[in-house]
């Protein structure tokens, strides 16, 4: 068990440097799904013992709005506006890609304090893990021209904390992120419908020129 | 000791089949019946018979480029573990001699290219340089990774320790696999058979070369196909048997097994763009970062 | 007997500097007298450190001195003796070089004071090195750069030439202002004796006073903009004694003042990583910065910024290692960056000397111009081809073992239990190394492809021809040198000082020679085969295969741009390169040109608007500068005053 859950982890991190490597809207809306599916493999795989009926509701029903309904919603969105490539953005993909392996270092070096407060022997390296996962997560937010690539940020950010409680503690994370879970959907519904009226009003989704709009 | 002799002595026989076997790989994939698993060997000694041309440009440099080609990667053999078979000669640092022999030989191999002063084979030069400089670096990453998970410095020692199968290992074989597949010019990276010289890379070093200059070349580059596999195999199928007899065996299955993932790497992906591969090369090292940091921190 | 080789030494190149510098020379006679003045001053001091260093022990010798706090004390230790040995040698060797390479300048004065000017740079670098006194060794270090300016400016009627003076004078005085407030300390005067401790100031702030005062002389970036001006515009035997040895003597500096601070374990962490961080970092842009030139000679200079680069990282490595107690890391830092000055030594004296035949017979240094050398100049192009191979660090030359050692000390971080620090900075200098490595393949293979292989590019390229004897046997004899130390570095290491080497590293380096031996023994092997093969077969020659392209010309081969270009545009972030396309925009496209360059990215951007603002600052005083005798009194009178008034405590 404790290889396979290391595996699962190593594949998300490494599905980070997907997002941040990647121009394609399509394969990065499946890589955010992706992390989802894997986060709730590593959830049963480290759970081991506390495995409850409540523990694997919970992760199907994060499963289904993360890994299916959102993604899709996305997937949708892309169709409607009919742009599927993140062109220029701030940040090159090499270049983001080499600043994610020192992001990765970073997360690294800072959670060597934590890494003794795991939950499981499974799960300390859950905690870098879902550090770089916020990171990156923050990253793209920070460093990406298009509206719907900031909500893909926003969607890794989220995976990230949900990561980080599942590292910390098994049972307790799972009040906050139904709350959590209902925040993100709402906005990515929220946010799904302002790309949409973005895109008709400006022909583009680039929220850089929302400056535009300042005083 | 006598395992790692017959493994030198194994590889130095059979290193073409490894061709062989990829090129009727392919001709599955492509449902063909395909050449001859021996086609290699024919290919060789009809190059064998020839005589020579020389360019008139060329000089000593390119006579000897084709002798390192094969002498080489011949050379590193020895250094070579086979899965847990040691090598016949291991000492601490022997994976850095072994990436600095690689780099002799490209270093006459690119000398070689440019003493015709063609600019097809400039070109190549040029190419070849920069992949080399960018998977050297995920090459040396990846060694470290695999040293600090073994706590080994020889290569006999992380291949007796790498019996287990953890994201390290995971990681590392991909990152060899990667190197493998872009050191020998295999198809994500580079095409073997390719016949467009604005295309192509490591083929486009060698167009003036001939008979036994390109025979001693192409058995050269069957060595080192042969080296790499060794190396991913050892990773990528850890086995540890009762006896080294077993696992020389073993450790031969997984070179030609490594030959059939070649082979089907080969038919179900598309070259990548040229502009493409430092990418690639690059998320190599970011890999091989992550297996090392990961590593040091479990 | 070692003191007396010693001040032989000295001596035979004060007399040879002070015959030099007569008026009545005419002909050969100043190079012959100074370059072999050279030579013997060389051989004796040669002789000394290596019996110093084979024998053990020290010699010292100490006379007075009027200056005050002055005395002419020599010491040669081990570690100024293993110092000492590249000097000696190098500088030797270039001297000879020098009587074949400025012949034709025996009867202009210029070229008859540049040997006294040589010999005196010899001369000083060889008391800084084995100079006991602080006042000494500033002194000698001011000897050092004084003559060594009066040699980058020997063509000084070219206006870059100049300039290329000036910068190196400025940087240099910048590093000896640093070096200066060192020594200023009490306790420092008398180097390599006692430690230094300080109250007001803590150890730290002496670290990078040495760091940055002698890495100006080491060639550390920011701090390198000196090099690749300085080395192309000095006659080519003189750029070999620059870059080959006297940018060591900031190596020797630095290693002399850092076992004046106390013992290695002491020092703390972040002093490896300064080193291993400022060597990784002058290590990458040396080596990029060199792909981008045409000029043979800048392209070498930059290579020695990502040499000292080498060298730092290998120190840095026995830092980290020292700090946090890994015996085996700390040892082979320092024996693989110790190594490395002695390897760099040889082989980029080698390929200075090498770039000096080639601008000579060609009469250009643009590699653009040349090509095809290798025809016509066979023992200049053997003796470039070991040291390309060598510089790449390729076994079985020597370039690969100080290498290898450091490489092996930071694997020794990595895969044993280390602790944090040691592991990651382990991995930083894995990772520059490799990647330094690697680019320097394309250097590397760039230059000596494109000057000696291929097809001459220019008229004169085509004409050229082999240079006299005294020009290519010192060539040789590096070249000889380079693959002894590739083969014999089992029998140096134990030689080096300050090293308690592990033990079984003499093994792995003669184990090492055994199998990179394995390489040219299987090319012989082969060749022997094919040359069985193809007796009684035809053996013809043609012409390059052109793609059907029936008229194949030299302007068709790959340029020396075309070959750097796509690392360069792959690295574009890290380097300033100007890349300027031209085209009228049609389908058809005529008179399409494209232009690339680089241009230093720290003079550029740091050093010029730096110096501009500095400039317009000092011009606000230009109103006190009147000229006249009677203001200037007047200044120092009111100075003197204010300390008056000062001291008294008014």
């Amino acid at each position: 068990m404790n290889g396979l859950a290391e595996i699962l982890i190593m594949l998300l991190m490494l599905t980070n440097f997907r997002l941040l490597g990647s121009s394609r809207l399509p394969a990065c809306i499946s890589t955010v799904a992706f992390q989802a599916v894997l986060l709730g493999a590593i959830t049963l795989t480290t759970a081991g013992w506390r495995l409850s009926p409540w523990v694997i509701i919970l992760t199907a029903s994060t499963l289904a709005v993360k890994g299916v309904l959102l993604p899709a919603l996305l997937r949708k969105a892309v169709r409607d506006v009919g742009i599927s490539r993140e062109i220029q953005p701030f940040v090159g993909f090499g270049t983001s890609v080499l600043l994610g392996a020192v992001l990765l270092s970073v997360c690294f070096i800072i959670s060597r304090p934590f890494l003794d407060s795991a939950a499981s022997e499974q799960s300390r390296m859950l905690i870098p893990g879902a550090m770089f996962t916020i990171m990156s997560g923050m990253f793209i937010i920070i460093t990406r021209k298009k509206a719907l690539t900031q909500v893909l940020g926003y969607l890794a950010m989220e995976n990230g904390i949900y990561a980080f409680g599942t590292s910390l503690a098994v049972e307790a994370p799972f009040l906050v992120e139904i709350g959590m879970l209902l925040d993100v959907f709402v906005a990515v519904f929220v946010m799904g419908i302002v790309i949409y009226r973005i895109n008709q009003e400006f022909d583009h989704m680039d929220t850089h020129k929302l400056t535009e709009l300042r005083d | 000791m006598i395992q790692s002799m017959v493994h030198v002595l194994l590889a130095l026989i059979s290193a073409p089949l490894l061709q062989g076997v990829i090129n009727r790989v392919k001709a599955f994939f492509g449902g063909r019946r395909g050449q001859p698993l021996l086609q290699p060997y024919f290919d060789m000694i009809r190059l064998l018979r020839k005589g020579a041309v020389y360019g008139n440009t060329t000089t000593w440099i390119f006579r000897i480029s084709s002798l390192a080609a094969a002498a080489g990667p011949a050379a590193i053999l020895a250094l070579l573990p086979l899965g847990r078979v040691p090598a016949m000669l291991s000492f601490n640092g022997d994976m850095i001699v072994l990436v600095y022999m690689l780099a002799a030989v490209r270093f006459l191999m690119v000398l070689g290219a440019m003493d015709t002063g063609s600019s097809f084979e400039g070109m190549g030069a040029s190419r070849e340089v920069l992949l080399a400089a960018l998977s050297e670096v995920a090459f040396m990453l990846c060694l470290a990774a695999l040293a600090a998970a073994a706590g080994s410095f020889s290569l006999s020692g992380v291949y007796r320790e790498m019996d287990t199968f953890g994201p390290v290992s995971v990681m590392s074989a991909t990152v060899l696999l990667i190197l493998l597949l872009s050191e020998n010019c295999r198809i994500p990276v580079d095409d073997p058979r390719t016949h467009l010289e604005l295309t192509m890379i490591h083929e486009v070093m060698v167009l003036d070369h001939c008979g036994i200059d390109l025979c001693l070349i192409q058995y050269g580059s069957a060595l080192k196909l042969w080296v790499f596999s060794a190396l991913f195999s050892g990773i990528c199928f850890p086995f540890a048997g009762r006896s080294l007899w077993a696992d020389l065996l073993a450790g031969l299955a997984g070179v030609f097994a490594t030959a059939v993932v070649t082979g089907v790497i080969e038919s179900t992906m598309a070259r990548i763009r040229m502009k493409r591969l430092p990418e690639m090369l690059s998320l190599a090292s970011v890999l091989a970062l992550t297996a090392f940091l990961w590593e040091i921190l479990v | 007997m070692i003191q007396i080789l010693l001040l032989a030494s000295l001596g035979i190149t004060a007399l040879g500097a002070a015959a030099c510098s007569m008026p009545f020379l005419k002909g050969r006679v100043a190079p012959l007298i100074g370059g072999y003045s050279a030579a013997a001053a060389g051989g004796a001091a040669l002789l000394a450190a290596i019996l110093v260093l084979v024998n053990g022990g020290q010699a010292c010798f100490s006379s007075v001195w009027q200056l005050p706090f002055a005395s002419f004390s020599l010491k040669l230790d081990q570690l100024s003796a293993f110092f000492v040995i590249p000097v000696s040698l190098v500088c030797g060797l270039a001297g000879i070089y020098g009587t074949g390479y400025m012949a034709d300048e025996g009867n202009s004065t210029g070229g008859r004071l540049s040997w006294t000017w040589f010999l005196l740079l010899m001369g000083s670098m060889i008391t800084v090195i084995a100079a006991s006194n602080g006042i000494l060794f500033l002194v000698a270090w001011e000897t050092m750069t004084v003559s060594s300016f009066f040699l980058v400016t020997r063509y000084h009627e070219k206006g870059e030439v100049r300039r290329a003076g000036w910068i190196y004078l400025t940087a240099s005085h910048i590093g000896t202002a640093l070096i200066l407030v060192l020594f200023a300390f009490p306790g420092a005067a008398a180097t390599g004796s006692g430690t230094l401790v300080h109250p007001a100031c803590s150890h730290g702030l002496f670290f990078l006073l040495a760091l940055v005062g002698f890495g100006t002389k080491a060639g550390i970036v920011p701090l390198h903009v000196w090099l690749p001006q300085a080395h192309p515009a000095a006659p080519s035997h003189v750029s070999a004694v620059m870059s080959g040895v006297m940018i060591k003597t900031g190596v020797y500096g630095l290693l002399r003042m850092l076992t004046c601070l106390g013992s290695p374990e002491q020092w703390p962490i972040w002093w490896g990583w300064v080193m291993i961080g400022s060597g990784a970092v002058s290590a990458l842009y040396g080596i990029l910065n060199a792909l981008g030139q045409r000029d043979i000679k800048r392209i070498l200079a930059y290579s020695s910024v990502e040499n000292m680069g080498i060298v730092f990282i290998g120190l840095g490595v026995w830092m980290t290692g020292a700090s946090t107690g890994n015996a085996l890391m700390s040892s082979l830092g320092l024996a693989g960056a110790l190594l490395h000055v002695w390897n760099h030594s040889i082989f980029k004296s080698l390929l200075f000397l090498g770039a000096g035949s080639v601008a000579k017979a060609s009469g250009t240094r643009d590699i653009e111009f040349t090509g095809g050398l290798l025809g016509r100049m066979g023992r200049t192009g053997l003796a470039f081809f070991t040291g390309s191979a060598a510089i790449i660090g390729l076994p079985p030359l020597n370039g690969f073992t100080g290498e290898f050692l450091i490489y092996w000390g930071a694997f020794s971080a990595v895969y044993g239990d280390n602790g944090f620090h040691a592991s990651v900075s382990g991995l930083l200098a894995i990772t520059a190394l490799a990647l330094a490595g690697g680019l320097a393949m394309i250097c590397f293979t760039r230059l000596f492809g494109t000057v000696f292989l291929g097809s001459p590019r220019s008229e004169n390229a085509g004409k050229a021809c082999e240079t006299v004897g005294s020009m290519y046997i010192p060539m040789m004899i590096l070249a000889v040198l380079c693959l002894a130390g590739g083969l014999l570095a089992h029998l140096v290491v134990g030689f080096l000082p300050g090293v308690s080497i592990a033990s079984g590293t003499p093994e792995v380096l003669g184990r090492i020679a055994l199998v990179s031996l394995a390489l040219p023994a299987g090319m012989l092997l082969a060749g022997a085969l094919r040359k069985i093969l193809l007796s009684g077969r035809s053996t013809t020659t043609s012409d390059t295969w052109g793609c059907g392209y029936i008229l194949p010309g030299s302007r068709m081969q790959y340029t020396a741009s075309s070959f750097s270009l796509p690392a360069l545009l792959l690295f574009r972030g890290f380097v300033s390169l100007r890349l300027t396309t031209r085209s009228n925009g049609e389908y058809f496209p005529n008179g399409l040109s494209l232009k690339s360059g680089l241009r230093d990215s720290f003079m550029h951007r740091l050093y010029e608007p730096l110096f501009r603002s500095l400039h317009r600052l000092s011009g606000w005083f230009s109103g006190m500068q009147h000229g006249r005798n009677q203001l200037y009194v007047l200044y120092m009178a009111a100075v003197l005053l204010i300390l008056l008034l000062w001291e008294l405590g008014v």
